[in-house]
């Protein structure tokens, strides 16, 4: 039952947790003032810790509202953000669709808000493992997308997140995916940090003047959310956007930096994390969990006499262009791995159709192999991701695509019925 | 940054901000209480409500109901309307107890009304 403890208090220590847990705890060591959420598979469970750590008086202060859907959520959120307060919500897969109105909303108001998403298939038909087509759904909307590939980085992914988003330069919000089930629902040790290491890491909470651009206060009397016409701003508010994600990626760096030097763990440059890639031949781009088990295939193949390496995106959005045509000089082939779909788009890959824009005017002749797979939680081993990287060997040698690919992308594990 | 100026007191903020390029801009649009900040919002009027200053008996229930503030109360107790930013919308003559606002349809000319205010 409830502790009586009423107290923010956290030292250092590290504690058993699923992904969704992890998340939560994030919330927590940040101090997020309004929590609003609706609980959906697979992240439920971030919301039924929030809700207990409230109830148990661990999270002072804080307010947890309850709403109705995942639209109300949002707009409680955007509400509370406006006012001057850090927030926190989290939802998957159509909770994600049914908000993406107020998601704009969040956006165009630029409010820092940081999102957990769990991400999970779309239906119909239902399905509710691991698939990053929710969070990729949401490309176009404005909000900063990043990737957590563990239980540790969900935890510090947050974090950073807040650190990057109310940066008053960029004020955007952010979501932070991680696969359902295979991360969300799944044990392992997490640290979790000292509560006043991470409060002289983040930003100090907005006090009562709020956020520079908004707020509620009846001497300071405003209006937003404004009608415009035509030939008013509009395209200029959407120019600073644009230009807000753009300027993103030196903070995000910078955050990742400064994280590292507050609590020694190292995130790549803060938008990809590369492995083994300074001598590759060949490498593997992918995002979230299946790009960490993706070192254990270089890994392997590194033994085996393979000169192979793989690449952990971070920030889907803003898209690290600069640091993919870096890696495109380096290997010869470049194998990317989609767990999310884009129907139509030039691979049928969210991730392989923006690196192949990417590339255009780089003057690089890199070979980019788009693979779609692990689609609807279906289960990619390390086996099979050594396969792919194999493949990308041999697109070396021969300098020819494998006759298997559909529409120009490798469908990997498609089911066979067998005779 | 220009748009911080807007952090200000309300005293120490300037009455208008003037951008030069998108970059100066505040982060998203925002207006701060004034006359108009969208422009002279009579122009959108079809039906022009007009007090019959005669018979109204000074109840101020159109200055009440109005959802523009646009019925200003007079120093002798009888209330004006602003033409230039009232819109029509018809709410003070249908909540008028002693049905003297009349709508007007504004082709029709207005020549001899007293509290015209030219836009």
């Amino acid at each position: 039952m409830s502790q009586t403890k009423s107290t923010y208090d956290q030292s250092r220590e590290t504690i058993i947790l699923k992904g969704n847990e992890a998340a939560a705890y994030a919330a927590k060591s940040a101090r997020v003032q309004v929590i609003s959420a609706y609980p959906i598979t697979p992240q439920t469970t971030v919301v039924e810790k929030l809700s207990e750590f409230v109830d148990s008086g661990l999270m002072p202060g804080t307010q947890y509202i309850r709403a109705e859907s995942e639209h109300s959520v949002m707009a409680i959120i955007v509400g509370a953000s406006i006012a001057g307060t850090r927030t926190f919500t989290a939802t998957s897969g159509q909770g994600l669709f049914y908000m993406h109105e107020m998601v704009h909303w969040a956006a165009g108001t630029r409010l820092p808000i940081v999102t957990a998403i769990a991400s999970r298939g779309t239906a119909p038909p239902w399905n509710i493992w691991a698939d990053y087509s929710d969070v990729m759904s949401q490309r176009d909307t404005g909000w900063m997308i990043s990737f957590a590939s563990s239980h540790q980085e969900i935890y510090d992914e947050i974090l950073m997140a807040y650190k990057v988003c109310e940066d008053y330069d960029i004020l955007l919000p952010n979501f932070v995916a991680y696969g359902g089930f295979v991360l969300s629902h799944t044990s392992k040790p997490v640290i979790i940090e000292d509560q006043t290491a991470v409060d002289a890491y983040l930003p100090s909470l907005p006090d009562e003047k709020g956020w520079p651009h908004i707020f509620i206060d009846p001497e300071r009397p405003m209006m937003h959310g404004n009608l415009i016409m035509p030939n008013d701003f509009y395209a200029e508010f959407r120019l600073k956007i644009h230009d807000a994600m753009i300027k993103a990626k030196e903070k995000i760096k910078h955050a990742t930096k400064e994280f590292e030097k507050s609590f020694n763990r190292r995130y790549g440059n803060g938008l990809i994390e590369e492995y083994r890639t300074s001598d590759a031949d060949v490498a593997l781009l992918s995002y979230g969990e299946l790009a960490l088990q993706a070192e254990h295939a270089v890994d392997e193949l590194r033994e085996e006499g393979y000169k192979v390496g793989s690449i952990k995106l971070r920030y889907f959005r803003p898209f690290p262009v600069e640091e993919i045509i870096k890696i495109a000089k380096k290997v010869k082939v470049l194998g990317v791995f989609d767990r999310a779909t884009a129907f139509g788009s030039p691979t049928g890959g969210p991730l392989s159709s923006e690196v192949k824009t990417a590339l255009y005017n780089s003057e690089v002749k890199t070979l980019i192999l788009p693979i779609v797979g692990g689609l609807g939680g279906r289960e990619v081993s390390v086996k099979q991701q050594k396969e792919q990287l194999k493949i990308l060997m041999k697109i070396k040698e021969t300098g020819d695509f494998p006759k298997s690919l559909i529409h120009g992308t490798l469908w990997d594990g498609l089911l066979e019925v067998k005779k | 940054m220009v748009w911080r100026a807007i952090c200000k007191k309300k005293e120490e903020r300037p009455k208008l901000q003037s951008y030069r390029n998108w970059d100066e801009l505040s982060p998203i649009p925002i207006s701060f209480p004034m006359d108009g900040s969208i422009g002279i919002t009579g122009d959108w009027r079809t039906f022009r409500p007009i007090i019959n200053e005669k018979e109204c008996n000074n109840c101020g229930m159109c200055w009440l109901y109005c959802p523009e503030g646009v019925i200003q109360k007079n120093n002798n107790g009888s209330f004006e309307i602003d033409y230039r930013y009232c819109k029509g919308c018809g709410i003070c003559a249908k909540e008028c107890p002693t049905k003297n606002i009349e709508m007007k349809r504004e082709s029709e000319n207005h020549h001899d009304e007293p509290n015209k205010i030219d836009i």
